[in-house]
């Protein structure tokens, strides 16, 4: 009954998050709606006992690509009104599609059944089974060419994204590390001959019209 | 006791919400982006429903997979959005008319 009441109280706000992402004015208060969205089905999913999936929904979505589109949305400087103009012009027909697909998925899985007892509730799981460790034992074994090929997917992310939005600034000063590394001493510094000069060379060379002055100075040297 | 009915219900209206949401701001490349994050949200709801009402984890090994693709997925997805910016300092899709369609 307990865990009833914090599923429907979890889905509603779940709800309103979402539909505060489509409707919000701002794209910051949509990019907030969408984390309280996370949160709340992170929620959901530890209720139903997938507890590692619901951790990984806060760390990766939350703490990562939400922060990403946050960040994005607060460093392009948009101009909402425009986006907003002709906001109502077809909203009649998202809310006719989602009403449909709506009354289309509560009518096959409330009335017309999907070959299995969807009105049984899931099976409670023993309490020292760990969901973490199940899932690693599939996750390295079975799937392990599955997982290599998930992380080769990010790396080339990674890539993609650096490759995109990296530019070359006209006018910038940057280090060329190798050429400062590949320098020999001949390049910069130059040995020049000269004649040697007398000792007493400066008091000759002394301004004639600042004579007095340079005497005195001459006078104060040991 | 959350049935199954429940989560699929919840999922159903989740998916629902955010195909609504790609009808009402279809101007705004990065509210698109956020209405395809919900929408993967909501298939995510139903692997992890059907894994836990079935016992066999392949559901959320799947839902990890999903994770996965979904944040490269954004993360390339707002490179463009950025480079974009910089091309046009717009980010309405009907500026994006370069290739006539």
């Amino acid at each position: 009954m307990f865990v009833e009441v914090l599923f429907y109280a979890f889905s509603a706000v779940l709800l309103l998050a979402a539909l505060g992402v489509i409707v919000s004015r701002n794209p910051v208060h949509s990019a907030l709606s969408l984390v309280l969205c996370f949160f709340q089905s992170a929620a959901i999913w530890l209720l139903i006992e997938a507890e590692f999936l619901a951790i990984v929904l806060v760390l990766v979505y939350v703490g990562a690509v939400m922060v990403l589109f946050l960040f994005v949305v607060m460093m392009l400087d948009i101009n909402v009104e425009e986006l907003r103009r002709g906001f109502t012009r077809f909203a009649w027909l998202g809310w006719i599609t989602a009403f449909v697909v709506i009354a289309q998925i509560v009518g096959v899985v409330w009335f017309k059944g999907l070959g299995v007892d969807a009105t049984k509730g899931m099976a409670p799981l023993p309490a020292d089974y760990s969901n973490t460790k199940a899932l690693g034992a599939v996750l390295y074994t079975e799937y392990v060419y599955v997982f290599e090929l998930a992380a080769v997917l990010l790396l080339v992310a990674i890539v993609a994204s650096i490759a995109l939005t990296m530019r070359k600034r006209p006018g910038l000063k940057v280090q060329d590390i190798s050429a400062q590394v590949a320098v020999r001493r001949q390049d910069r510094v130059r040995l020049v001959k000269m004649e040697s000069v007398k000792a007493d060379a400066p008091a000759s060379e002394a301004p004639k019209d600042a004579a007095p002055v340079a005497g005195a100075g001459e006078g104060s040297k040991p | 006791m959350i049935t199954l009915q429940h989560l699929l219900t919840l999922s159903g209206i989740l998916f629902a919400l955010s195909v609504a949401g790609i009808f009402l701001n279809r101007k705004n490349v990065i509210l698109l982006l956020m209405c395809i994050e919900l929408m993967l949200l909501a298939v995510n709801f139903n692997f992890v429903a059907f894994s836990r009402y079935l016992n066999d984890l392949d559901g959320q090994v799947f839902v990890f997979f999903v994770l996965t693709v979904a944040a490269a997925e954004s993360a390339i997805g707002l490179a463009i959005l950025v480079v974009l910016f910089r091309e046009r300092r717009s980010i309405n899709v009907e500026d994006l008319n370069t290739m006539k369609g």
